[in-house]
């Protein structure tokens, strides 16, 4: 997918050289060619991130792994409390679901070293992230227990919490990282911490939908 | 070349003259670049873009994974000496029936202090303190690859540890176990501060081992040296990526336990409390989920150690190196299958028992395959009985004594009888004792010259470890007889009538020869420090990397990073293959990132500058934590200082930013 | 002196004879195994040739394979493998003997754990033939006994090694151990799971009697308490009622009916005080009135300010609960 570059963009893309492979000379292997930054696995920030992604998706799945042996051992689920409403639930799934949409326009920008296009599609991506942290207070007040009412009442809202944590860390990090990029001069590196963050973000959509099956749907069957 | 002519572009403006300045420099050819050796030009730019401030400001910046991995190392170490007193003190309590010295409050704080020190302060951190000294200098790189997280981590660490050991300071030590079962760690019968304190060191300990475990895994993974495939790796880097792999999907299990139990502490929540539908056997999964890999994350760095040291001293390459690697990461995948042996007392269904009765057994094939491995190299090699082979020799016994009553516990019905009881804590102290600090003293005093540029006295080593060999089977041989006898763990006394006198005096008397031998290794340490003969770079004439760098290594490592073409580098010499690396700028921090099977040189790096953000995040966050143990708003407006520590370590400045432009060449 | 047979290799009883069967296939076997991985160890350095830091290293098995040493080491790890699955086998087939106790006319007994000592209900279809007792277990020889395991407070482990393996008394999972007692004695426990300060003071004796020693025992436990025969006991009884005792201590056949402390209508017919922290007698019930604390430090019960007519009084008292 290309875009039309943009007149600085362009002259960036000019006056940065161009990468070669390492070359063989004599007894040395000569890497000054190389590339200094890379996209996906080449960062080193992809798989610093992919550490944390899969911490974070250990914690998710013990976490739902308690709130069914909770279930499990109780003859009315929920023991105590009422299931959540159901209506802003889906709503925030709906939202998380669009927002990848923000999200993917930034990093494919990122990789076309677009500046102009990153900044106006992080711009997006804030403003749509507030409406998502607003809807998600309102989940919080529609959770219809309290969290030391009952077993239920604490795994829900612990549950919930989690997600909750890593989307306000994320949406906070994806704020940085849009600052930073109108911060001059810009480097290439700026660009994949773009890319890394929209990556993270998937990580955290992807990781709502259990949870707001397990927390909306949990105890309605 | 002095780092000085890119200061020159701090005044420049636009993004455009920046390139037009920098790129007038390089033309001028007043950037340096690697490739030569010591002595030269590089030399000296590395040696001034690698130097950390002087004083207490550039102790606290520094990224240097050196520095760090000895800051892990001597803390973990000087907490074991601490816990070692505790143990000292209880086996004093326990020489004699009806004993006074100590009394029951005391006694349940030193044991469960021992357990948790030695477990989350002393053992694990150790071996990543290992880990993140050598790994870097095994695969021939410069650094780990976020250094500043893993300088965030040690204090963390340090302090999670110092709180604790306050807490026990101010009469307020965690003592409902090690292992804090739930309900008696709980908010009902776990009184006073004392867990509180406990769940936060759980925090800030295991936040610590993730840290290092994402740092060691990238590093592995992505930045070995050219020609380093999978295959060529050492086997201590295997151990440390099947270990940091293991940390990443068990350590998690214990937090979200330890942060359970706070909330129904502080919170009120009901996740273990059976009247509101919570489940108290929930803790003992979450945590044994967690503990059982959590041996493994100990006992594989141990085991590599061996694997390191006997190839070296018993001067060939390893029998079945692609076996022994095989074997690590089978016992990896295996350990989490195992965690309900430590439940086998519980309600749990009779035939779930049985399944982890049988994975029980079979983890031991893996380390069987190991040490077959490892008699077989030396068998046909040729020994130089040095002080780190003796201290491999006496892990031999001890470790397989250890595992072979660790197959006895395996088995249900046995483990019936012995669980919670003496002979758990002999086996264990044989595995732990046996399987990792035998191994680290070995390896303390293997490594030690690349680590001091000194030798240990080799004639101190050799009473240290009989001592330590003979002390530790008089100490805890005799456990197993008590428990059969029918002595239960965690004990502060017991009645003449039972008959667990005389063998439990042998034991103290077996723990006071243990500590005789830990300070002669102090005595030694101390001594070669100021006095200890010089080392080369490769006293040992050992074939890994790590021994082709001076004794102790630069700042920056290698002047020209290496290019490998077999596994045993400094043993083998590949005519017509290239020997390093050139190209990377001497003037900034620069390494490589190769590609994850083949090592192929993929993507020049920059490393972060030093900075003061990791240490001061490490604050925020300890403070956030105890703050958020008191109030609930304190979770909220704690993360304030965090949040800003966080940015301000990320936001890029202007210098690492022209460093960037400098070098940058588009993928 | 307080006694008690407490060592997993004598077994008593069905259940702990067959794990010592099982302990008798582990130690032969792992003790073999790790004499020959001493000996293999011992023989390798005995034959090596000798090296120094400087001897050129071997690095032959670089390009080389090792066929003869391969074969040995498979070999090796085959037969360990096999005897891990003789290992296996005896303990499955252990675990089936174990869940194939006859249980048949057995004696049920439901066990509560406290923090420090034990309650003991001795259940029976007929409600007015059930008894409760601490600390003490009677259980007739040859007879099953299947002991509910009833948590209270805190996690504790019922382990009488003698007898049978251990169970948890966990807090809102109740469960069930079996065992047998073959051979009359004296069985002492201890509670295997630490509970707190007085872990290391809660234990717990279970005696096996003759049948027909059982049914007497069992009918006097029945029976509410002696009326007291002398003037002392008959004073020392309303002092139990009129002073804290009775808030938590019941004796039946009066009016004290708490159950937050073991039951004391026949305390004297026991072997220990405080769960096996004092034999019982009467100077050492006197002292233990006084001052639980010095004996059992952190213990529920606190020290009685009570003068020596009326603690006299009331260890007579005391003493005629038989």
């Amino acid at each position: 997918m290309t875009v039309a570059p943009g007149r600085r963009a362009r002259r960036r893309r000019e006056s940065t050289p161009a990468s070669i492979p390492a070359v063989r000379r004599g007894d040395a292997l000569d890497v000054a060619g190389l590339p200094s930054y890379g996209f996906g696995t080449r960062s080193l920030m992809w798989w610093g991130t992919a550490g944390m992604s899969t911490i974070e998706t250990m914690g998710f799945v013990l976490m739902i792994v308690v709130y069914f042996d909770l279930k499990s051992r109780s003859l009315v689920w929920p023991n105590e409390g009422h299931a959540p409403d159901l209506f802003w639930g889906t709503v925030n799934l709906a939202l998380a679901l669009l927002s990848v949409v923000p999200n993917i326009f930034a990093d494919q920008a990122a990789k076309d070293h677009d500046v102009r296009k990153v900044r106006l599609w992080m711009i997006a991506f804030v403003v749509f992230g507030l409406a998502l942290l607003g809807v998600r207070y309102l989940e919080f007040e529609h959770l219809n227990v309290r969290w030391d009412a009952s077993a239920y009442g604490s795994a829900v809202w612990v549950l919930f919490g989690l997600h909750t944590f890593n989307l306000i860390t994320n949406y906070l990090d994806s704020v940085v990282v849009a600052a930073v990029m109108f911060k001059e001069p810009i480097d290439g590196k700026r660009l994949v911490d773009v890319a890394e963050n929209s990556g993270y973000w998937w990580f955290i959509v992807l990781s709502w939908i259990p949870i707001y099956a397990v927390i909306y749907w949990g105890p309605r069957f | 070349m002095s780092a000085g002519s890119l200061s020159g572009l701090g005044s420049v403006a636009s993004t455009q003259a920046l390139r037009e300045r920098a790129r007038a420099i390089v033309g001028r050819g007043e950037t340096m670049l690697d490739g030569a050796g010591f002595g030269s030009q590089a030399e000296r730019a590395l040696q001034q873009a690698w130097r950390d401030e002087p004083g207490l400001l550039g102790f606290l910046k520094t990224t240097d994974h050196k520095r760090i991995g000895r800051r892990f190392v001597c803390t973990a170490f000087v907490f074991f000496v601490a816990a070692g007193i505790l143990a000292a003190v209880m086996r004093m309590q326990l020489a004699f029936p009806d004993n006074h010295i100590v009394g029951p409050d005391l006694y349940n704080q030193l044991f469960t202090m021992h357990g948790t020190t030695m477990m989350f302060i002393f053992a694990v951190p150790i071996m990543q303190g290992m880990a993140v000294y050598l790994v870097p200098l095994l695969v021939g790189t410069r650094n780990t690859a976020f250094p500043r997280m893993t300088a965030c981590a040690y204090w963390l660490f340090l302090f999670g540890a110092l709180s604790l050991w306050t807490g026990f300071a101010l009469n307020a030590g965690a003592d409902a176990g090690w292992f804090a079962y739930v309900p008696l760690a709980g908010p009902q019968y776990g009184v006073g501060k004392r867990e509180d304190i406990w769940n936060n060191l759980i925090n800030l300990s295991e936040a610590m081992g993730l840290m290092v475990a994402v740092d060691l895994l990238t590093v592995i993974l992505k930045m070995r040296a050219p020609g380093m495939s999978l295959r060529r790796m050492p086997i201590f880097v295997w151990a440390s990526l099947v270990t940091s792999l293991m940390i990443i999907f068990a350590m998690p299990s214990v937090m979200l336990a330890a942060n359970l139990a706070q909330f129904d502490r502080t919170f009120g929540t009901h996740f273990f409390n059976p009247a509101e539908g919570g489940d108290v056997l929930i803790w003992q999964h979450l945590f044994w989920f967690f503990g059982h890999p959590e041996v493994y994350f100990i006992f594989l760095p141990g085991l590599a150690f061996v694997s390191s040291i006997i190839p070296t001293f018993a001067r060939r390459p390893m029998f079945g190196h692609d076996a022994v690697v095989l074997s690590l990461i089978a016992t990896g995948f295996l350990s989490f299958g195992l965690w309900v042996h430590h439940m086998f007392a519980t309600n749990l269904p009779e035939v779930g028992k049985g399944f982890f009765t049988a994975m029980s057994l079979t983890i031991a094939i893996p380390t069987a395959v190991q040490i077959f491995c490892w008699i077989a190299t030396l068998w046909t090699g040729r020994i130089n009985l040095r002080t780190p082979l003796l201290f491999v020799l006496g892990f031999f016994f001890i470790l397989v004594l250890g595992g072979l009553t660790g197959i006895m516990v395996g088995s249900v019905p046995f483990d019936l009888q012995v669980h919670d009881s003496y002979f758990v804590v002999a086996h264990l102290h044989y595995v732990l004792l046996g399987g990792a600090v035998f191994p680290l003293f070995g390896a303390f005093f293997y490594w030690f010259p690349k680590f001091t540029g000194r030798m240990l006295d080799e004639h101190l080593g050799r009473w240290q470890f009989w001592l330590f060999f003979v002390g530790f089977n008089v100490a805890f041989f005799p456990m197993h007889l008590l428990g059969l006898a029918g002595m239960p763990r965690r004990i502060y006394t017991y009645g003449a009538e039972t008959g667990w006198g005389t063998l439990n005096l042998v034991a103290t008397i077996g723990a006071a020869v243990i500590a005789l031998s830990v300070l002669l290794f102090i005595v030694n340490v101390v001594h070669a420090w100021f006095k200890g003969p010089r080392a080369d770079d490769n006293p040992w004439n050992a074939s890994s990397l790590e021994w082709a760098t001076p004794s102790p290594p630069p700042a920056f490592n290698f002047v020209a990073l290496p290019v490998v073409a077999s596994r045993e580098p400094l043993w083998t010499r590949e005519e017509d293959e290239p020997t390093h690396v050139s190209g990377l700028s001497a003037q900034t921090r620069e390494g490589l990132v190769t590609t994850v099977l083949d090592a192929v040189p993929d993507v020049r790096y920059s490393y972060p500058d030093p900075s003061i953000w990791p240490f001061i995040a490490a604050i925020t966050v300890v403070v956030w934590l105890f703050w958020s143990n008191m109030t609930e708003t304190g979770m909220f407006y704690g993360l304030i200082p965090p949040a800003i520590a966080f940015v301000a370590w990320y936001w890029p400045t202007r210098k690492e930013t022209v460093e960037q432009l400098l070098l940058e060449r588009k993928p | 002196m307080i006694g008690g047979v407490h060592d997993v290799q004598m077994p008593g009883g069905a259940q702990a004879q067959a794990i010592v069967g099982l302990w008798h296939w582990l130690l032969p076997i792992c003790v073999l195994v790790f004499v020959a991985v001493m000996i293999a160890l011992g023989l390798a350095l005995w034959r090596a040739p000798r090296a120094s830091n400087d001897t050129a290293p071997d690095i032959a098995s670089l390009s080389k394979r090792e066929p003869k040493v391969t074969r040995v080491v498979i070999v090796a790890v085959a037969v360990s493998t096999l005897l891990l699955l003789v290992l296996l086998a005896v303990s499955v087939m252990t675990d089936r003997a174990l869940a194939q106790l006859p249980l048949e006319n057995a004696l049920h007994i439901e066990l509560t754990g406290y923090q420090w000592w034990w309650e003991a209900r001795y259940d029976d279809p007929d409600p007015s033939r059930m008894f409760t007792t601490a600390n003490e277990l009677h259980v007739p020889v040859g007879r099953p006994v299947i002991v509910t395991l009833v948590g209270a407070d805190v996690i504790h482990s019922f382990w009488v090694p003698s007898l049978a393996g251990k169970k948890d008394l966990i807090p809102g999972r109740d469960t069930t151990v079996s065992f047998r007692a073959d051979r009359a004695g004296v069985y002492r426990g201890q509670c295997a799971e630490f509970c707190g300060y007085q872990h290391a003071k809660m234990a717990l004796f279970v005696i096996a009697d003759a049948p027909d020693d059982y049914a007497r025992w069992a009918d006097r436990q029945r029976a509410p308490a002696a009326e007291p025969s002398s003037d002392e006991a008959r004073r020392g009884r309303d002092l139990f009622l009129a002073r804290s005792c009775a808030m938590c201590h019941a004796i039946n056949g009066t009016s004290a009916q708490a159950r937050h402390a073991p039951d004391l209508t026949h305390v004297a017919s026991r072997m220990t005080l405080g769960a096996g922290a004092l034999e019982n007698t009467s100077s050492n019930r006197e002292a233990w009135i006084l001052d639980p604390q010095q004996f059992k430090p952190g213990t529920n019960m606190p020290p009685q300010n009570i003068a020596p007519q009326d603690l006299a009084a009331l260890s007579a008292y005391l003493a005629s609960l038989q």
